[in-house]
C-alpha cells in the first residue's frame, strides 16, 4: 500500500514539475527570464560573446568538443596532484593514471561511473573542485544540446542552432543552480551530512567499539548529483549510505529531483515548438516504458532471494541481501529503476544482490537507450532520434516522405539518427566481446556462473549508456577496465551528441511545411505505440542475445548455485 | 579555434570556482548554521544515530558475548567482515573485522554491500553459517534481515520482527521479561515516513541505549 502512495505521490510531483518547470525551461533558453542578468552580462563580455552572436551547429558542435575536452585535461591534472591541494584533512595521495582518466571521463561525460571508492581516494577538494563542478556543468551542456535540437523543429530557414556559452550559461545559473541548493538544504536537514571537518572518532560505551565516521560535504553534493542525472556520490556506496541519503523521505526527494528535468524538457520541447500535444506524445512514451519496468523490478524485488531461502530462512518480506531496512525492498527498487531509466546510475541498494529479474530490469533499463526518460538534455535529444526513426518507418508505411512537426525528414536525417541509434549498441557489444575475450575482462567479476558475465555486460552497458551504476562485485580498477570504460564513455556521449547537433543544423535550415491530409500525424496513440516500438526493437532485439546469457539464464537455472 | 580554446579556458576557471566552490562550502555555511547537528553527522555521545555498530563483542558477564544487546544487520558481524564463530564451532578462527570493513574491494574504512548474486554458492553458506550463529545465540528463526548484509554495510536500523525475534535471547541474558521488552521495541519503532514512504524501522543505537537504562 505504502509503495502504491509513494507512486501517487510521484505522479503529483513530476506532473507539476513538467507543466512548471518544463515551462520555465523554455523561458530561460529563449531568453525570457532575465533575473540574474546582472551575473550574465559581464561573463559574456568575458568570454567576448553575446547572447544574439549565434553559432551554426559545426561552430556549436566545436564548442562543446573543446570545453569538454579542455574540462577533462583539467580535472585529469588535478586528481593526479590531489597530494599537493589543499582541502585534504585525510591526506590523501594522488589518484593513479588510469583511474583518474576512467573518473575524469566519466564525470565529463555525465557517466560518474565509480571506480574509486569515495570516502578513500577522493580528497574534499577533489570532490568539490573536480567531481561537483562536473555535475553541474556535463549536466547544463546535455540540456544545451537537447535544446538546440529543439531550435532545430522550431525554427525555419535559420543557420544558426544557438550559442553554447550563453546556452549552458543560462541553464546553469537560472536552472541547476537554486534547485540544487534548496534541494540540499533539505537534504541536511533530514540527516545528510555537509561538513568539511574530516572523520569523527567515537567510542561507544555500552559495547566497547571504537568507530571511525566518514564525513564530508556530501549533501549538497547529493542534491546536484541527483538533480543532474550524474548518480557519482561522495561514499563508495553512493546513496545506500546513511550520511548522504538518511531517509525515506530523502530517497523519494533524490528521486523527483533526478526524474523532474528529463520528464519536464518534453514540455519544454512542447511549448518551444508551438504543440504541447507533441510533448505530451513524447511524455506518454517515456511514462509507459518507464511504468512497465518498475513494476517488473519491484514485482521481483518483493520475491524471495533464492540463496537465503535455501539457506533455510522463512522469509515474506522480500530480498533483503543490499538492502537498507529503512527504504524497504519495493522502494528500493524504484529508486534503483528510476536511476538505470535516467542516466544517473546512482544505488540506493546493491543491484549486484537484486533477484535475476530484478536485476535484468535494471540493465535493459539502461539497453533502452535511457530515454524513459533519460539523462538531463540526453534523454529528450535520444528519444528525438528514435522519433525521427519512428516517422521514418511510418513514412515508409503510408509511402510519403516523412514529416516531423513539419520538417521533411529526409536522407540526410534518417542517415544521422541511424548513427546516433546503433553508435551505443555496437560500442556495448564490441567492448562485452572483448572483455570476455581477454584475460584482464575475465578477471573482474566477483560471482562465478552467469552472474559474472552479467557483472561484465552490465559495466560495460552502463559506461557505453553514461548511466554508472553498476553490479558493483566487478573489480573495475584495473588498468584494462578503466581505459575500456573510459572510451566506452566518450564514445557512448559524444558519438551520439555530435550527430544530435548535425541533426539540429540540418532540420534548422528546412522549411516548415503546413501539415496536410494525409501527413502522418505525430501526436497520437498511434504514433506513441510506433515509437515504443522501436525503442523497444533497437534496444531489445540488439541485445536480446547478451542478456539470454546472463540474467534471464540465472532465472532459468533452478536449484543451482555457481 | 583559438576563440573556442580562450572561451573554454576562462570559463572552466570561472566555473570550477561558482559551481564548486562557492556552491559546496556556501552550502557547508547554511548547512552548519540551520541544521549543525545533523551536518556534522548526527553524533551522539556513544555514536552516529546513522552508522551501524558491531554488537557482538559486547560483554555479558556470565552470558555469551552479545547476547545481552539487540543486534543490527550482520554487516559487521556475518562471515564478510568479522569472522563470528559458534560456540563449538569446529574449523572456525575468529578475527575482529573492524567497524566497517569491505569485502569487494578489501578497503577497510570503505562502505560497501557484499555485492553476491542471487545465486551463489558464497551467499549461500554465509548465510547457513549466520543462521547457526544466531542459533548458537538462541534466535530459532532469524528474520531475512539478520541473516543478509545491507546495501551500505552500514545499515543503523533493524525491522521490528528483527527485534522481536532477539526478545528470548537479550530476556534470558538480562534477565528483563519479554513483556517489557516488547514495550520498549514499540515504543522505539519509528513508522514509516509520512506514514506511507519506505518501512517501519527501529535505530540499534537508540534501543540499546534505551535497554541500558532499563537495566
Amino acid at each position: 500500500m505504502g509503495f502504491f502512495l509513494t507512486i501517487a505521490l510521484l505522479v503529483v510531483v513530476l506532473g507539476i514539475a513538467w507543466r512548471y518547470l518544463g515551462s520555465y525551461m523554455a523561458d530561460v533558453f529563449e531568453g525570457r527570464v532575465r533575473y540574474l542578468a546582472w551575473a550574465e552580462r559581464p561573463f559574456y563580455r568575458l568570454l567576448a560573446t553575446s547572447p544574439e552572436q549565434e553559432q551554426t551547429w559545426k561552430r556549436y558542435a566545436g564548442s562543446t568538443i573543446i570545453f569538454s575536452a579542455l574540462f577533462l585535461g583539467f580535472g585529469y591534472l588535478l586528481l593526479r596532484i590531489q597530494g599537493s591541494l589543499p582541502l585534504n584533512p585525510q591526506h590523501m595521495g594522488a589518484v593513479t593514471p588510469a583511474l583518474s582518466l576512467n573518473t575524469i571521463t566519466s564525470f565529463v561525460t555525465n557517466t560518474n561511473w565509480q571506480n574509486y571508492g569515495g570516502e578513500t581516494t577522493m580528497s574534499y577538494f577533489s570532490q568539490i573542485g573536480v567531481l561537483t563542478v562536473q555535475q553541474f556543468v556535463s549536466a547544463a551542456v546535455g540540456i544545451s544540446v537537447a535544446i538546440t535540437l529543439v531550435r532545430g523543429f522550431s525554427r525555419r530557414n535559420s543557420p544558426t542552432i544557438g550559442n553554447f556559452w550563453v546556452d549552458i550559461t543560462r541553464c546553469l545559473l537560472y536552472i541547476l543552480l537554486p534547485i540544487a541548493f534548496v534541494a540540499g538544504i533539505i537534504l541536511v536537514g533530514e540527516g545528510a551530512v555537509m561538513t568539511l571537518a574530516g572523520p569523527a572518532t567515537i567510542r561507544d560505551a555500552i559495547n566497547g567499539v571504537t568507530q571511525t565516521i566518514p564525513r564530508g560535504p556530501a549533501g549538497f553534493m547529493g542534491a546536484i548529483m541527483q538533480l543532474g542525472t550524474n548518480g557519482g556520490g561522495f561514499f563508495n556506496v553512493d546513496l545506500a549510505h546513511p550520511l548522504e541519503n538518511p531517509t525515506a523521505l530523502t530517497n523519494v526527494l533524490y528521486i523527483c529531483l533526478t526524474l523532474s528535468i528529463p520528464f519536464a524538457l518534453t514540455y519544454t520541447f512542447g511549448k518551444m515548438v508551438g504543440s504541447i500535444r507533441h510533448g505530451a506524445a513524447l511524455l506518454a512514451a517515456m511514462v509507459i516504458i518507464f511504468g512497465v519496468w518498475v513494476g517488473i523490478t519491484s514485482y521481483s524485488e518483493h520475491t524471495n532471494n533464492p540463496a537465503v531461502v535455501a539457506a533455510g530462512v522463512h522469509s515474506t518480506v522480500g530480498n533483503t541481501e543490499g538492502k537498507e531496512v529503512r527504504f524497504g525492498d519495493t522502494s528500493s527498487a524504484l529508486f534503483n529503476v528510476s536511476m538505470t531509466q535516467t542516466s544517473d546510475g546512482a544505488i540506493n541498494s546493491a543491484g549486484d544482490s537484486y533477484t535475476p529479474m530484478g536485476g535484468f530490469g535494471l540493465l535493459t533499463g539502461m539497453m533502452l537507450g535511457e530515454v524513459t526518460p533519460g539523462g538531463t538534455g540526453s534523454g529528450l535529444y535520444t528519444i528525438l532520434v528514435y522519433a525521427i526513426i519512428a516517422v521514418f518507418i511510418g513514412g515508409l508505411m503510408i509511402g510519403r516522405t516523412p514529416e516531423y512537426l513539419g520538417k521533411k525528414i529526409q536522407a540526410r536525417e534518417v542517415k544521422l539518427a541511424g548513427l546516433a541509434a546503433l553508435v551505443m549498441p555496437i560500442t556495448v557489444l564490441v567492448l562485452t566481446a572483448v572483455a570476455v575475450s581477454l584475460h584482464a575482462g575475465r578477471a573482474g567479476p566477483l560471482n562465478a556462473g552467469p552472474h559474472g558475465f552479467s557483472e561484465i555486460l552490465y559495466a560495460l552497458t552502463s559506461q557505453g549508456n553514461n548511466n554508472g551504476s553498476a553490479f558493483a562485485g566487478l573489480s573495475g580498477n584495473t588498468a584494462f577496465y578503466n581505459v575500456v570504460g573510459a572510451i566506452d564513455m566518450l564514445l557512448g556521449r559524444f558519438a551520439i551528441m555530435i550527430p544530435a547537433l548535425a541533426l539540429a543544423g540540418a532540420l534548422a535550415a528546412k522549411q516548415i511545411v503546413p501539415a496536410g491530409l494525409g501527413t502522418f500525424r505525430t501526436d497520437n496513440g498511434m504514433f506513441i505505440g510506433l515509437t515504443i516500438g522501436v525503442i523497444i526493437i533497437i534496444g531489445g532485439l540488439t541485445f536480446f542475445p547478451a542478456v539470454s546469457l546472463g540474467p534471464v539464464v540465472e532465472q532459468l537455472s533452478h536449484g543451482k548455485f555457481f | 579555434m583559438v576563440t573556442h580554446i580562450r572561451r573554454s579556458a576562462i570559463s572552466i576557471l570561472v566555473m570550477t570556482a561558482v559551481f564548486g566552490f562557492v556552491y559546496m562550502l556556501a552550502g557547508t555555511g547554511v548547512s552548519q548554521l540551520i541544521f549543525p547537528h545533523q551536518a556534522n553527522g548526527s553524533i551522539t555521545s556513544s555514536g552516529s544515530t546513522l552508522i551501524g555498530q558491531d554488537w557482538t563483542a559486547t560483554n555479558c558477564p556470565g552470558h555469551p558475548k552479545g547476547s545481552c544487546v539487540f543486534h543490527g544487520r550482520p554487516d559487521d558481524t556475518g562471515p564478510y567482515a568479522a569472522v563470528v564463530c559458534a560456540p563449538g564451532a569446529k574449523n572456525c578462527t575468529p578475527s575482529s573485522g573492524g567497524d566497517n570493513p569491505l569485502v569487494a574491494s578489501r578497503v577497510s574504512g570503505e562502505s560497501g554491500a557484499s555485492n553476491l548474486g542471487p545465486r551463489s554458492k558464497v551467499l549461500l553458506d554465509n548465510t547457513k553459517q549466520l543462521i547457526a550463529y544466531w542459533k548458537a545465540l538462541g534466535v530459532n528463526d532469524p528474520t531475512p534481515d539478520l541473516v543478509t548484509t545491507s546495501g551500505s554495510g552500514l545499515d543503523p536500523d533493524i525491522s521490528p520482527a528483527d527485534a522481536m525475534v532477539q526478545i528470548p535471547m537479550v530476556s534470558s541474558a538480562t534477565g528483563i521479561p519479554a513483556p517489557k521488552l516488547q514495550a520498549l521495541i514499540k515504543v522505539h519503532t519509528y513508522r514509516a515516513q509520512w506514514g506511507f514512504l519506505g518501512s517501519d524501522y527501529i535505530n540499534v543505537l537508540q534501543l540499546n541505549e534505551a535497554l541500558v537504562r532499563l537495566k
